[in-house]
């Protein structure tokens, strides 16, 4: 597959959270707030296409020739609660301004249920080699920072806005998620 | 709290769904059906009555600081468990639900009950507390996932409710923000008139 | 209660040992127990779809299956189904990447003279309430290749010049329905059994 393919259908047509519904709680969670989505963003990006060439090749080299595949959804979660741990240190080592600008999200993301449904993604998709997987991750992780900073941009104005009592805060904000889907459902003529 | 107060809080007062926000990717991702959404919220309280359980009984053995990882790989065997089951006795169900079978893994409910609830309590309260929570997500589950078939195909449990196509809508992605917005709006209320002091 | 563990270094890597240990002894014992039935489930399910997409058939289609050779070094399966030891009808499962989302699969019956005998949907991952419809159970759509000779009948959608109505709004599903089709057909005429 190309991987120009790959990345818009990935952002654009069958976006992580507007259509696979992945990521959702940091996407409603995290979004209140331009700067703090982008924070996200980054953390998810780094984790993001780490794990995915990490169960790649556990899943082709370890999991497939021992026949033990059963044991993907318990191998995947340890590797991304262990990366994301390893990330933590790293980074509070060598770049303690990116630790700063990062660091309180990368516990939220070993529950991010993008992160493990894109490396699962991966490894159930047999056509996919090692670079392609990870254009793949890279992708899917732009696809949720734009999802993300688009939402935010809107629910910083509707900070602004006269809401019905019952609807303030979360069912208005996933109305809006809402409109936003559909929006993204224009792309499907494209790919 | 008593047992039947345990129990029954999962339901609104704490509903993981329509209060807790929590579990969300599954809840918006498999509810284009009442079935897939009754199927998905049984599975997940099979596995929170479970891992609640566990945790619960081995909480003294375990020490601080390995605590997480421990739970994680508790619930990360109970969820495969069920993916294996359902795999053999309802294929078709597995494949409707598809890739959030393994993603029950990270739905924040099981661990954060682990965390907040199993870690503390009996085994008792705890199979009650992951027995009331679960089945108030899986409520909340076939709720959603009734109104989306009713209004986007026309039907309810795969029975015809009435003839025609329904508004395609509310079977697709956007929908299901449309319409758990408008009941989390509800639930609101509601728990806003009951709990009123 | 029992005072809880110390966060030793010792303590914790005995601890997760032991949890990683008992969970992966179970998984293990669970898996073998579930094995038969799942591989009987996919059997049962692969049995069915035959029988869907041929006549009534007194053979066993599954033992006596073949593969037949496309491109990208892939393969599909052929079952004969037989009556009375005479060739009624092959069913081939065969696959599309035509499709709105990701690979799908479908079970398609021939007759010898390489016509359509009936299609049935494996396994898909196609858009619900649109891209579905082409699963027997929400529409009646993919009737209409039924009884069709490609030879004689475009296996295209009307938008690409062929002869098959597309479903609304799923151009990219119909599309992918009747790539899958075809490479079926082209690898039955080319190697398939007719007799």
């Amino acid at each position: 597959m190309e991987y120009i393919l790959i990345i818009i259908s990935a952002i654009f047509v069958n976006n992580i959270v507007l259509a696979k519904f992945l990521g959702v709680c940091p996407f409603l969670g995290v979004s209140t707030k331009i700067s703090t989505a982008l924070g996200m963003t980054g953390a998810v990006t780094f984790v993001m296409v780490l794990a995915t060439i990490v169960t790649f090749l556990l899943q082709k080299y370890v999991l497939e020739p021992l026949g033990i595949t059963f044991m993907q959804t318990i191998t995947f979660i340890l590797v991304i609660a262990a990366l994301v741990q390893m990330v933590e240190i790293v980074l509070k080592k060598v770049s303690p301004s990116l630790y700063q600008a990062l660091g309180i999200f990368l516990p939220l993301i070993t529950t991010n249920c993008a992160v493990l449904g894109v490396a699962i993604m991966t490894a159930m998709n047999k056509d996919f080699n090692l670079m392609e997987s990870t254009v793949f991750a890279f992708a899917n992780a732009l696809g949720f920072g734009l999802a993300l900073i688009l939402f935010s941009g809107m629910r910083e104005h509707l900070d602004l806005i006269d809401v019905p009592e019952g609807m303030k805060g979360v069912p208005i904000a996933l109305v809006l998620a809402g409109l936003l889907a559909m929006a993204f459902m224009g792309f499907a003529g494209i790919a | 709290m008593n047992k039947l107060q345990i129990f029954a809080k999962g339901f609104l007062k704490e509903n993981p769904v329509f209060v807790l926000l929590l579990g969300m990717c599954p809840t918006l991702g498999v509810t284009t059906s009442a079935i897939n959404g009754l199927g998905m919220g049984l599975a997940t309280t099979f596995v929170l009555i479970m891992s609640n359980m566990v945790v619960s009984l081995v909480k003294d053995f375990i020490p601080d600081k390995v605590r997480i990882p421990s739970y994680i790989v508790i619930i990360a065997s109970f969820v495969t468990i069920v993916e294996l089951t359902m795999q053999a006795y309802a294929p078709s169900l597995f494949e409707a639900l598809g890739i959030f079978i393994p993603l029950i893994v990270v739905n924040c409910i099981i661990l954060g009950r682990a965390e907040a609830f199993a870690s503390k309590n009996r085994a008792i309260d705890s199979i009650l507390d992951g027995a009331g929570i679960g089945l108030g997500f899986a409520m909340a589950l076939t709720i959603l996932g009734a109104i989306r078939e009713i209004l986007g195909s026309g039907k309810f449990f795969g029975i015809d409710v009435y003839s025609g196509d329904g508004a395609l809508i509310f079977v697709l992605a956007p929908g299901a923000f449309l319409v758990l917005g408008y009941l989390i709006a509800l639930s609101n209320k509601l728990n806003k008139k009951l709990y009123k002091k | 209660m029992a005072s809880k563990k110390e966060s030793t270094f010792i303590n914790m890597v005995l601890t997760l040992l032991i949890v990683t240990g008992i969970a992966s002894a179970t998984l293990g014992y669970v898996y073998e127990l579930t094995k038969t039935p799942i591989e009987a489930a996919k059997l049962q399910k692969t049995l069915k779809a035959i029988a869907n997409v041929t006549p009534a058939f007194d053979n066993n289609p599954s033992a006596e299956a073949y593969k037949l050779p496309v491109e990208n070094d892939d393969s599909l399966v052929c079952y004969p189904a037989k009556k009375d030891g005479k060739l009624i009808g092959t069913a081939i499962s065969t696959y599309t990447d035509a499709g709105f989302t990701e690979r799908f699969f479908i079970m398609v019956g021939f007759a010898p003279d390489g016509s359509i005998i009936n299609t049935a949907v494996l396994s898909h991952k196609e858009t619900p309430g649109l891209g579905d419809k082409m699963d027997k159970n929400k529409s009646d759509w993919s009737n209409q290749v039924n009884g069709k000779n490609p030879a004689n009948f475009e296996l295209k959608v009307k938008k690409d010049g062929g002869d098959v109505d597309a479903i609304t709004a799923a151009t990219f599903t119909s599309r992918g329905f009747v790539d899958a089709i075809d490479r079926a057909y082209q690898a039955y005429m080319k190697g398939g059994k007719h007799e």
